[in-house]
């Protein structure tokens, strides 16, 4: 007999906006009023929530979030330890641990980006203003083991994703004769999806393709519509056990499996680690968790009825495709080009919410909380009896994954 | 002093007691790899333990700074005041390090003319008498 499964109860939000257009509200604030929203979705009270769990680079401590909430008892408070977009689908996993384990009964998954508020990851706040007296250039001291290999990335101008992201790309590109247009086809599919969903940051904005190849280059192959989002927003994920989501408001959704990790060898991944092996460096590095995670759940890439893949760039999306066996190897561009990832006739569709790239970026938490409403029926672009849900963490760096069930 | 590519604002490296051998080298214009003690096989970045063996034995091999571009993108963002753009950073495959890597640039090009495959050549960018960034240049013989 396999052991009960974790559920997913409720899902809740926060407002979406643009960079720096949330208004006078801080992180943790939007962080709370997630976390309630999605306590009151599964019609539960804080009362009953006695675990937070959530994902590397999050500045809202659950030690504090819990105080603040009034949590009668923080049982379980987890990080997970991947880089920050990798670490949204293990965090879920490890609520699932928790509960699955008695560790805890009902864990809130969290996530909160005000980017407007803090400096981007990537722009290191490096001013575009000459300093009046600038300082010598000098070896400096590294904090940490991330900071020691940035150490070989940033002397060299590589600072933004936009770029890390491109380096894999361009190898895909050169391999494989993949194009810009296949890649412009994601983010415009991503928008239309998103053009149903009042909460996407983009969904009044149609795209076009000629508007895809029009936009500004950021770091080629990467041009402005290949790139996610800048966004302020919270969103959070009730996890709980199957014999308490029975009762509760509204239908669960089952943790069919969960994955989490990286291949030998990859540390970040392809940012700061420019040996990663001939075979994986134009790969999303996901394909031998994907593996895994087939295995464990007895499915396959043609059982999933719909998937929100995390959306950072447009390449890891098309890597993404390969990593998880929606298609060979090298095939990803022309896969896109068949129309299968759109709502309307795709044998896959991906993003029914927009994305990173259209409804907001809040590291692929909003992602889960998509996978949640698509089996739910409760999508706004809603693929008819979906039963299977893959949801994916970001490509290019360690990284995790949750198939989910309807019940 | 050697030729400017990139001003006083490009971010400097930071290193850790692992990594900072690795800087002493560049530094005194030495492209190095590490190369286990045990079983020969090198590696970069720095680290305390060879992958392949688990050996914490290990030396430094110099490398010529001759090889090939694996793969780049042009960056159209400018990281600080009086950053060019486009710039080319670049993964570069290096001759002779065993097969290894690394992070760079491509400088003395027009940006339209990087490719993959192409061959290239190490230069030493001297940002300070203390610090020295390896950069890469297309092939002159
Ligand atoms: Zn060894």
């Amino acid at each position: 007999m396999s052991p009960a499964r974790a559920h997913i109860v409720g899902v809740g939000e926060s407002a979406y906006a643009r960079w720096g257009k949330i208004g006078e509200v801080s992180e943790h604030a939007l962080a709370c009023q997630a976390i309630q929203r999605a306590v009151a979705d599964a019609g539960l009270s804080m009362d009953d929530v006695d675990g937070l769990a959530s994902f590397a680079e999050d500045r809202n401590e659950a030690v504090f979030l819990a105080a603040e909430l009034g949590l009668p008892a923080l049982r379980f408070g987890n990080m997970v330890w991947m880089p920050g977009g990798g670490g949204g689908c293990a965090a879920v996993s490890n609520a699932a641990m928790a509960v699955e384990t008695g560790q805890a009964e009902v864990v809130v998954v969290y996530r909160s980006l005000c980017q407007g508020q803090f400096y981007r990851f990537g722009s290191g706040g490096v001013s575009t203003d000459a300093p009046a007296d600038p300082p010598v250039p000098s070896l400096q001291q590294a904090n940490s083991l991330l900071m020691a290999s940035m150490g070989f990335a940033m002397p060299y101008g590589l600072l933004m994703a936009a770029a890390a992201y491109a380096l894999p790309t361009r190898r895909h590109m050169h391999l494989y004769g993949t194009t810009s247009e296949q890649l412009g086809l994601l983010a415009v599919t991503f928008r239309e999806h998103a053009s149903r969903n009042p909460r996407a940051v983009m969904g009044g904005r149609p795209l076009t393709l000629e508007d895809h190849q029009a936009s500004p280059m950021i770091a080629d192959p990467h041009r402005l519509f290949d790139c996610c989002l800048e966004s302020d927003g919270a969103c959070a994920v009730v996890v709980t056990t199957e014999e308490r989501a029975r009762d509760l408001a509204k239908r669960p959704v089952e943790i069919l499996g969960s994955e989490q990790g990286a291949p030998r060898g990859y540390a970040f991944g392809p940012f700061t680690n420019a040996n990663i092996p001939d075979a994986l460096y134009a790969t999303g590095g996901g394909e031998e968790m994907a593996g895994r995670l087939w295995a464990k759940t007895g499915l396959s890439p043609g059982d999933v009825d719909v998937a929100q893949l995390y959306d950072h760039f447009t390449g890891c999306v098309l890597m993404q495709l390969e990593d998880y066996g929606f298609c060979q190897r090298g095939e990803a561009g022309a896969f896109i080009e068949s129309g299968a990832l759109a709502w309307k006739g795709g044998s896959l569709p991906t993003n029914t919410h927009g994305g990173s790239l259209s409804e907001a970026y809040i590291h692929g938490l909003n992602h889960v909380v998509e996978g949640v409403r698509s089996l739910r029926g409760e999508s706004t672009s809603p693929v008819e009896n979906a039963e299977v849900c893959l949801v994916t963490s970001a490509a290019c760096v360690p990284s995790s994954a949750v198939l989910l069930g309807r019940k | 002093m050697s030729e400017r590519y990139f001003p006083d604002t490009m971010p400097p490296p930071m290193a850790d007691g692992t990594s900072l051998p690795w800087w002493k080298a560049a530094a005194e214009h030495r492209l190095v790899v590490q190369e286990c003690g045990a079983c020969q096989v090198t590696r970069l970045p720095p680290s305390p333990v060879c992958p392949d063996c688990r050996s914490d034995q290990f030396g430094w091999r110099e490398v010529s700074g001759e090889g090939e571009v694996y793969t780049f993108t042009r960056v159209h963002r400018p990281l600080g005041a009086g950053q060019a753009i486009p710039f080319i950073i670049a993964v570069i495959a290096l001759d002779g390090s065993g097969g290894l890597r690394m992070i760079s640039n491509v400088v003395e090009i027009e940006a339209d003319a990087v490719a993959i495959g192409m061959r290239v050549e190490l230069v030493w960018e001297d940002m300070s008498p203390d610090l020295a960034i390896p950069r890469f240049r297309p092939a002159t013989n």
